[in-house]
């Protein structure tokens, strides 16, 4: 493979601090350098003027629906919808079928991806068993075998002690727990978030309190176990205050949010389209408001999708027979520059921190930055160009997004995988 | 394609033409009905998959007094069971171009999901918790009947307010009117964002505060089917939500006493009050027909907003 020599674009590395117009030069696989005026005879040469270059974006919460769905979405097919949308690497969440709770399952994920697969795709294993929150999974061999954090998402671990148990083991592992956070008994039922929206659809909510009880308690455990905790696309506001809190007292506890948490409210919500179904639902304005401010503060670490594939025929029913979840892969650029960096609320370099660097810290991954020697990883991106979203065009086997026919300022251009252009804008 | 499918995108002046023209088929005390032909040739599918006597006979009724043909399936689960979705199931059924499909459904929303994918109207008649239209036009005929005027009246809905399509259908059209509205339920049946469904909407969690000054009160049936927990002690709901005549005694004299139906004697309502003169529950049922005959009349003659009905 030739060196790919990335020429005059605005680099930015926050894990290092370096901002400026230069050069990135990519050989056997590898950063090579950064700098200006970089050259190397017989290198690829890609003409970056006018783009951002960025250490490889990380999505740490994705659902890629193989072993078991793949009418929904395939490693490989999930794997081009990253690149499309300038994610080098994705954490697969194990509810798939079957689950990943045990090493088998884990190197089959990860054989398939360094086949198939377009992006590094780093496995998240199961908490407990089959994620029934009872009895421990294999979570030391799943580790071994490349699992790089461990969440029952989705099916959220109720039984505290097992919690307990759990952070403690992961502890000694040294892999991070991450948490959907939500009380099934306050939650049970409900299709949206819980308000007035909720009243006057007739809808079920799901209360604002079903994400802060559970937030609550995993904070409490984390401080008892030491444990590295994690927080999944936190949504709600107190649940965004108690993480600041946490991290005040000194503890491993980091949260991501997701692009819709921090655009949508529920009352942007269409009446009764399920593209805007997802768990934890769309809150509040208030809410909303929490999320950015905890982005802007830093009680929110990373920026990750959910991205979350369900063919159309289970998303064409009655709202409350609907799935959870949306696809995000490919908006969720689009979607941060708008709503974080356009607006003034935080520094490009800070999104591009919780693109790559603030992900790579949460998970212990060798990646995220462009010092010499990681991984060829680079994302290009725009932080100008007009486009707009054309859910029929995605790369995803599914099409449950709310933000068909959205238009962006700004957007993935080219996504480079361990020194491989693996996908190209063609606008 | 203008079906009907809540009052929350009914205009006042469409909601008081629909009212004004229910009086033109109702008929004098001690008549016959008089018979109308104006929709003759039409057909009306009536679809409920959900059980209900009075709604779907009601709207039989009407369909038939306008000279069209009504034509009801109960769709509790024959498709459903055989694997076939809800748009499978309508789009199965537009295929045979019925003029308007009437539809009552368990979940909230499913008309509205349903008209986005399909060109035939559709009448909602209840959908989950969410709306009932026809049933608050046909409560605002018989509040008219009495004498009442909306503007400023003040109106006590009690009950199940959370699970309630009528009381949020009923909320939304007598605040277009102006009329002052007062829920009152045990609290967990009574969220506080309810106040924020419309203007003029206050909550209270005691009967006595609703029931003061009222010009109407309107009880609503606890429905055990859509709650899904204990929500609240079952065993004193009538002692603390019950109307009974020591209720009455307090309030105005010419208050009327509404239920949407089917009534449960001892339960949310006693059988004196039920029984009683200001009980305007079976001008309910008779006002059901004429108005979804106006409803009827405007779908089938091109639409809600399609002006006056001739």
């Amino acid at each position: 493979m030739p060196a790919l020599l990335l020429k005059n674009g605005r680099v930015i590395d926050p894990a290092s601090g370096y901002d400026a117009t230069g050069d990135v030069l990519i050989h056997d696989g590898l950063i090579a350098g950064t700098g200006a005026n970089l050259s190397m005879s017989g290198a690829d040469v890609f003409d970056a003027t006018g783009l951002i270059v960025a250490p490889g974006f990380i999505d740490m919460h994705v659902h890629l629906r193989e072993p078991g769905f793949e009418h929904a979405e395939t490693i490989e097919s999930g794997a081009r919808a990253a690149a499309a949308g300038g994610f080098t690497s994705i954490c697969p969440m194990p509810n798939t079928s079957p689950v990943n709770d045990n090493a088998t399952v884990t190197r089959y994920i990860v054989d398939e991806a360094r086949r198939r697969a377009a992006v590094n795709v780093f496995p998240i294993g199961a908490i407990t068993k089959d994620s029934r929150g009872e009895d421990l999974a294999a979570i030391g061999s799943m580790r071994e075998a490349g699992a790089v954090a461990i969440s029952d998402d989705g099916r959220p671990v109720m039984n505290a002690r097992v919690m307990r148990r759990a952070m403690e083991y992961a502890r000694s592992f040294g892999i991070p727990v991450i948490n959907h956070c939500e009380d099934l008994h306050l939650s049970a039922g409900g299709d949206m978030h819980e308000g007035a929206e909720s009243v006057r659809l007739g809808l079920r909510g799901i209360p604002g309190c079903s994400e802060d009880v559970m937030v609550a308690r995993d904070i409490l455990l984390a401080e008892v176990t030491g444990a590295r905790y994690h927080v999944a696309h936190i949504s709600a506001k107190h649940s965004v205050e108690m993480v600041a809190f946490a991290k005040a007292r000194g503890l491993a506890v980091t949260s991501e949010a997701t692009p819709h948490h921090f655009l949508l409210a529920d009352a942007d919500m269409h009446s009764f389209d399920s593209n805007y179904k997802m768990k934890p639902p769309l809150r509040g304005k208030g809410d909303v408001n929490a999320v950015i401010e905890g982005i802007v503060n830093g009680a929110i670490d990373a920026i990750a999708t959910d991205h979350a594939p369900h063919p159309g025929s289970e998303k064409m029913q009655e709202f409350e027979r609907c799935p959870f979840g949306i696809i995000g892969l490919e908006t969720a650029l689009g979607i941060a520059l708008q709503q974080l960096v356009h607006s003034e609320r935080i520094s490009l370099a800070k999104m591009v921190a919780m693109f790559t660097a603030n992900p790579a810290r949460i998970l212990g991954l060798q990646r995220g930055t462009l010092a010499a020697g990681a991984p060829g990883d680079v994302t290009i991106f725009s932080t100008t160009r007009s486009w707009t979203y054309d859910v029929n065009k995605s790369f995803s086997k599914s099409r449950n997004s709310p933000f068909d026919g959205m238009e962006f300022q700004g957007g993935p251009v080219a996504t480079v995988v361990n020194g491989e252009i693996v996908w190209r804008a063609d606008r | 394609m203008n079906g009907l499918l809540g009052i929350a995108t009914l205009s006042r002046e469409e909601i008081q033409a629909i009212l004004d023209r229910a009086r033109d088929f109702q008929a004098p005390p001690g008549q016959r009905f008089p018979t109308f032909s104006s929709q003759a040739g039409r057909t009306v599918v009536n679809l409920f998959f959900e059980a209900s006597t009075r709604t779907r006979t009601s709207f039989e009724l009407a369909a038939r007094r306008l000279g069209a043909s009504a034509i009801s399936i109960t769709a509790q689960a024959s498709s459903v069971s055989k694997g076939e979705s809800l748009v499978d199931t309508l789009n199965t059924l537009a295929a045979m171009r019925p003029d308007a499909i009437i539809m009552r459904h368990s979940a909230s929303g499913a008309p509205h999901f349903l008209q986005r994918h399909l060109e035939i109207p559709i009448i909602n008649a209840g959908d989950g918790t969410h709306e009932h239209p026809t049933q608050a036009l046909l409560d605002a005929r018989t509040i008219l009947d009495r004498g009442a005027k909306l503007e400023g009246l003040r109106v006590a809905i009690i009950g199940d307010i959370a699970h309630s399509r009528v009381a949020r259908s009923n909320v939304l059209l007598l605040s277009k009117f102006g009329a002052r509205i007062v829920l009152c339920g045990p609290a967990p049946l009574l969220p506080s964002e309810l106040t924020q469904l419309a203007p003029g909407v206050t909550l209270t969690t005691s009967m006595d505060e609703a029931i003061r000054d009222a010009g109407v009160i309107m009880m609503l049936r606890v429905q055990l089917e859509r709650q899904h927990e204990a929500a609240f002690p079952e065993g004193e709901y009538f002692q603390f939500y019950g109307l009974r005549l020591e209720h009455l005694k307090r309030a105005r004299p010419e208050v009327i006493v509404m239920h949407p139906g089917p009534i449960n004697r001892g339960r949310e309502i006693s059988s004196e009050v039920a029984d009683s003169q200001k009980s305007a529950i079976l001008n309910q049922v008779e006002n059901g027909i004429f108005v979804r005959m106006a409803v009827l009349e405007r779908v089938l003659s091109g639409g809600m907003n399609a002006g006056a009905a001739p």
